[in-house]
Formats: C-alpha cells, sequence, structure tokens
C-alpha cells in the first residue's frame, strides 16, 4: 500500500508525476514528539521516497530538525525525549524500544549543522567507520577511503595529506570530508541537517550539487532554513510549522502553487 | 552630555585598578620572597652528595638518596592506583551518568574529597592498613597519597569530558559506533591534553604532602624500597630536619625543599605546555 492514501487532501490533491515509479523508503505515520511533557511533534504522517531528495522547510522550532533525528534515533542520546507513532524503514518500526540503534545508525547515515570532523587524521576519519562494520585487507580499505573521498569531491584537495588533522582542513572541506565519513559506510539513506548553514557560498554551491548527485545511490532528507536551497536541491518539499506537517508535495508544485495558506505565506516570506 | 557622570566613572576606575595592581603585587610579592630564600638556601645546599648518600646523623654529611627514592616509588605508585579509578570514575560521571541522580550525589561527594584535609586521609589509611598490618609502610603511604589523587582526576576527567562537543557524540553515533568505543577513540582523544594535564597537576599536588605520610609510610633514615616497611620521603625528611635544631639537617631540609619545588615547578611547564598544543590545533 502506497502511504499516499494516508496522506492529507493537500497532498494527495497533487499527487507526484509518476507515483508509480516511486517506492517509500521511509514511511512516517502519526508520528508523535516529546522534549518531556511538551509535543515538539503532532501527528506527522509522510512518506520519504527512495532515490529522492525530500526537504523539511519551515519557520524556526517548527520541529523539522526533531523529525530529522527521529528518523536516526539520535534523540535517544539524550533523557527525557521520546517518540510515539510509526516510522516504518525496511519493515521494522525504528521508533520501538529494543532495536540496536547502532545498527540502525549505520544505514541512516547523518550530517550535521556544523562540522564535526573527529580528532584524528582525514584518513582516519574515513577508515573508522569502516572498520566497524567490515574487515577490509590495506588495499581495499585504501580503496575505500579513496572512493568515498571522491564521491563527496574531496579527493583532488586532500589526496597528498591523507595523514593531515581533519581539523587542520577549511570548514567546507570539513563538511565535505563529513560527508564522505557517512557515505563511507554505505548507509542507505543521509539525513543532512542544515549542512551548508555554516558555510561560504561557494562551499555551498559545492554541497548542492553533491546532494543532487547523491541522490542517484541514496535516499536523501534535508533539513534547511533557505528556501533557494530547498527549491535548488529537492524532489519533494514537506512545510511544517508548530509541530505539524501543513503541506507536502514535490517542490515545484510547494513552490509554485502551495494549496495551504500558511505555506504560501511562509514561502512568499510573509512571515517566518 | 554630563561629563560629571563620566569624569566619575573614570576616577573610580583609576581607584580599581590601582587596588587590583597592588593586590596582585603583594602576592606577587610573597612568592618571589619564598623562591628568592628557597633558591638562596637550597642552591649552596645542592651537590652530588645529595643524590647519592643516605639522610645523616645530626653532625655528620649526607644526602636525601633515601627520601628521594621514597618519594618518587610512592608518587608513582600513588598515580598508577589513582589515575585508573579516577578516570573511570570521571569517565561515568560525563559520559555514562551526566543525568543520574546518582552522579550530583559522587560529583559532591567528590568535591568534598577534593577539599578535605590531607591529615584526615592519613588518618583514614592509619586505621584501615597501618592497624591492621602492625606497622608503617610505603604502601600505606602510597595508598593514602592515592586517596589525594583521585578526587583530583576524577574532577579534570570529567571537566575534559565535557568540553567535548555533543555534536562530536552525534557525529560518532551518527556513523553507528558504540558508545564505549566512541569514548575511547573519540572523546579521549578530544580530551586527552586536558586528562594529561590533570594528572600531572595531581602529581604535583602529592608530592608535597606531609601529612598523610606522617600517619602511614613514617620515615626510614635508611635505603629501603621494601614497601612493607617505614619508607623515607621528601615532605618528611623536610618536616624532621626543618624542626630540629641542627644547622646541617636544616641545609639539607632547604635543599629538600629546592628540589620538590623544581620538580613540580617542572611538570608545570610539561602540563602547560600540553595544554598550549591543544589551543594551538
Amino acid at each position: 500500500m502506497s502511504i499516499a492514501t494516508a496522506l492529507p487532501t493537500a497532498v494527495t490533491g497533487h499527487p507526484p508525476v509518476d507515483p508509480s515509479s516511486l517506492r517509500d523508503k521511509v514511511a512516517i505515520r502519526n508520528l508523535e514528539f516529546y522534549y518531556g511533557q511538551s509535543k515538539a511533534l503532532k501527528g506527522i504522517t509522510l512518506p520519504l521516497y527512495e532515490n529522492k531528495v525530500t526537504a523539511f522547510i519551515g519557520p524556526s522550532g517548527c520541529g523539522k530538525s526533531t523529525l530529522l533525528r527521529v528518523l536516526n534515533r539520535m534523540y535517544d542520546l539524550y533523557p527525557n525525549q521520546h517518540a510515539e507513532g510509526q516510522v516504518q524503514f525496511d519493515g521494522i518500526n525504528i521508533v520501538e524500544p529494543g532495536l540496536d540503534l547502532n545498527l540502525l545508525r549505520a544505514r541512516i547515515g547523518m550530517v550535521f549543522q556544523k562540522p564535526t570532523p573527529f580528532p584524528m587524521s582525514i584518513y582516519e576519519n574515513i577508515a573508522f567507520g569502516i572498520r566497524l562494520y567490515e574487515k577490509l585487507s590495506k588495499r581495499d580499505l585504501d580503496q575505500r577511503v579513496e572512493q568515498s573521498l571522491r564521491r563527496a569531491a574531496l579527493w583532488d584537495e586532500v589526496k597528498d595529506k591523507l595523514n593531515a588533522n581533519g581539523l587542520s582542513l577549511s570548514g567546507g572541506q570539513q563538511q565535505r570530508l563529513c560527508i564522505a565519513r557517512t557515505v563511507a559506510v554505505r548507509p542507505e539513506v543521509i539525513l543532512f541537517d542544515e549542512p551548508c548553514s555554516a558555510l561560504d557560498p561557494i562551499s555551498t554551491a559545492k554541497i548542492e550539487e553533491l546532494i543532487f548527485e547523491l541522490k542517484e545511490d541514496y535516499t536523501i532528507v534535508i533539513v534547511t532554513h533557505n528556501m533557494q536551497q530547498a527549491a535548488r536541491v529537492s524532489d519533494y518539499t514537506a512545510f511544517m510549522y508548530l509541530g505539524e506537517l501543513v503541506e507536502f508535495g514535490p517542490t515545484d508544485k510547494i513552490f509554485t502553487s502551495p494549496t495551504d495558506r500558511r505555506t504560501q505565506d511562509y514561502i512568499t516570506g510573509r512571515f517566518g | 552630555m554630563d561629563l560629571a557622570i563620566y569624569n566619575s566613572r573614570r576616577r573610580r576606575n583609576v581607584v580599581a585598578t590601582a587596588a587590583s595592581y597592588g593586590a596582585t603585587g603583594v602576592g606577587l610579592a610573597g612568592l618571589a620572597m619564598i623562591l628568592i630564600v628557597l633558591f638562596w638556601e637550597g642552591f649552596s645546599g645542592l651537590s652530588l652528595a645529595v643524590f647519592t648518600e643516605m639522610t645523616p646523623p645530626p653532625g655528620s654529611a649526607g644526602g636525601l638518596l633515601n627520601a628521594i627514592v621514597g618519594s618518587i616509588l610512592m608518587t608513582v605508585i600513588a598515580i598508577a592506583i589513582g589515575t585508573p579509578i579516577g578516570m573511570l570514575a570521571g569517565t561515568y560521571l560525563a559520559e555514562y551518568g551526566r543525568h543520574d541522580k546518582v552522579s550530583s550525589v559522587v560529583r559532591f561527594i567528590n568535591d568534598i574529597l577534593l577539599s578535605a584535609p590531607s591529615i584526615v586521609v592519613g588518618l583514614f589509611i592509619y586505621e584501615v592498613m597501618v592497624v591492621p598490618m602492625g606497622h608503617f609502610s610505603g604502601i600505606a603511604g602510597a595508598v593514602a597519597l592515592s586517596v589525594i589523587v583521585i578526587p583530583v582526576v576524577v574532577r579534570t576527567t570529567e571537566d575534559m569530558l565535557m568540553l567535548v562537543p555533543n555534536t562530536l557524540r552525534e557525529a560518532a553515533a551518527s556513523i553507528g559506533l558504540p558508545r564505549s568505543l566512541m569514548i575511547r577513540h573519540i572523546a579521549y582523544r578530544a580530551a586527552r591534553s586536558g586528562i594529561i594535564t590533570g594528572i600531572l597537576l595531581a602529581v604535583a599536588r602529592i608530592s608535597g604532602e606531609t601529612a598523610p605520610l606522617l600517619f602511614t609510610a613514617l620515615n626510614n633514615q635508611f635505603y629501603s624500597h621494601n614497601l612493607n616497611a617505614p619508607m623515607s620521603s621528601l615532605p618528611v625528611v623536610i618536616f624532621q630536619f626543618a624542626l630540629s635544631p641542627y644547622e646541617d639537617w636544616q641545609k639539607l631540609a632547604w635543599t629538600g625543599a629546592l628540589i620538590i619545588t623544581i620538580s613540580v615547578l617542572a611538570l608545570s611547564i610539561i602540563a602547560r605546555a600540553l595544554t598550549g598544543t591543544r589551543k594551538a590545533s
């Protein structure tokens, strides 16, 4: 069953161009999220299509980062946060207790707002994650590291200094190193949490180009404050407001003829 | 614009700045006086014999070898006992039990231990080790010192791990890294120089401790590295010789004090250098 039948009218009113070619990689149904007693997400129902880029947009505090952090259970690192409802990923509900979170996170990777290289060499930054789940020979490992760095469009800039500390790179390079590190583990889904908000325009353009290329192999979700960015990189857009999903649909539709008044107000810059 | 308000603020600023300089000057003058007298009195007694001969009876020549060896031995053992316990406890507080009720209790008790008078530590070890063993011993001295090391290391380990940004923990989790590996390979690495500095500061702290050793290792006028027997140490020898009426003993006490001061100074410089490299990277 496609999740589209369970969606609010705003979504079913604008079906995707060719629904038959879309497969739900992740299906979120009636998701609620709590920080202690306060409810941060209210009945979110949303599909994340395979090999597509889905953008979450909305004003600060609308719950878009919270939603992203549910998808790899990042909230589990902190006390007093919990989710209810369903997030189906490969036949399992990932918000259920008892799930092996390390395995989940190896399959659903994440790139953060601020670049977060590990305090080790460029090479080790990549190899570290690979060694967690695979035993490779030195040659295969070298190859995987190169492949990952190439995938993140960083290889040419760092190939002569793989032993340099990851922290010695520029901000944009560090962010691409983090993308390479995420890709190296071979996840199926990559979550981007405002990946460009700390970067200059040139680095931002590189990252956006990268996201566009990565969707061939991965399902991508990106949270962004920058509406132009959402319009440039995403295939589908979800507009969130005050913890609710207001509207979800193909990006060009959301940006040219939104159904909901609030979506229209937000994308035309009337609030947010 | 009313310049009166501005001018009165300027005047108060001059007074406050002068008071700050004055207070700094008083503090520094005291320190300088101590160091000058120490170097003056200590250097004249410094000779090879200090490092090769035993503490002498009054009136004859000798050195501080037994005290130096005893101090080094007990300090090393105290650090070897205290560092793992302190680091593991600090790791628990910062990584596993950060939000637990137990942690706030442990933190509170650790703070009390951190500022407990060291003579209490000496008496405690006297009761639990010296009395059951029936005699003073080097190992009791080392354990007493380790009780002083533990809270220092717990505190610095926790503080340094707390400085590791949560974003780094999240990044580690995001590639499926279990928490134990995250701590070992990422948090410790990021906090390494700070934790080492804490251990060196603990060494500096115990190398001058006298009270806990008086009730535990006591003293020994002969060379001994037998941990099951009373053991000499620099602070205790200084305490004994400085209070004595014999001039040659007093001279040796000055020299011993100089040796401790220089060692601690060297450790502080190493500690400073290590934190310095962290800031530079």
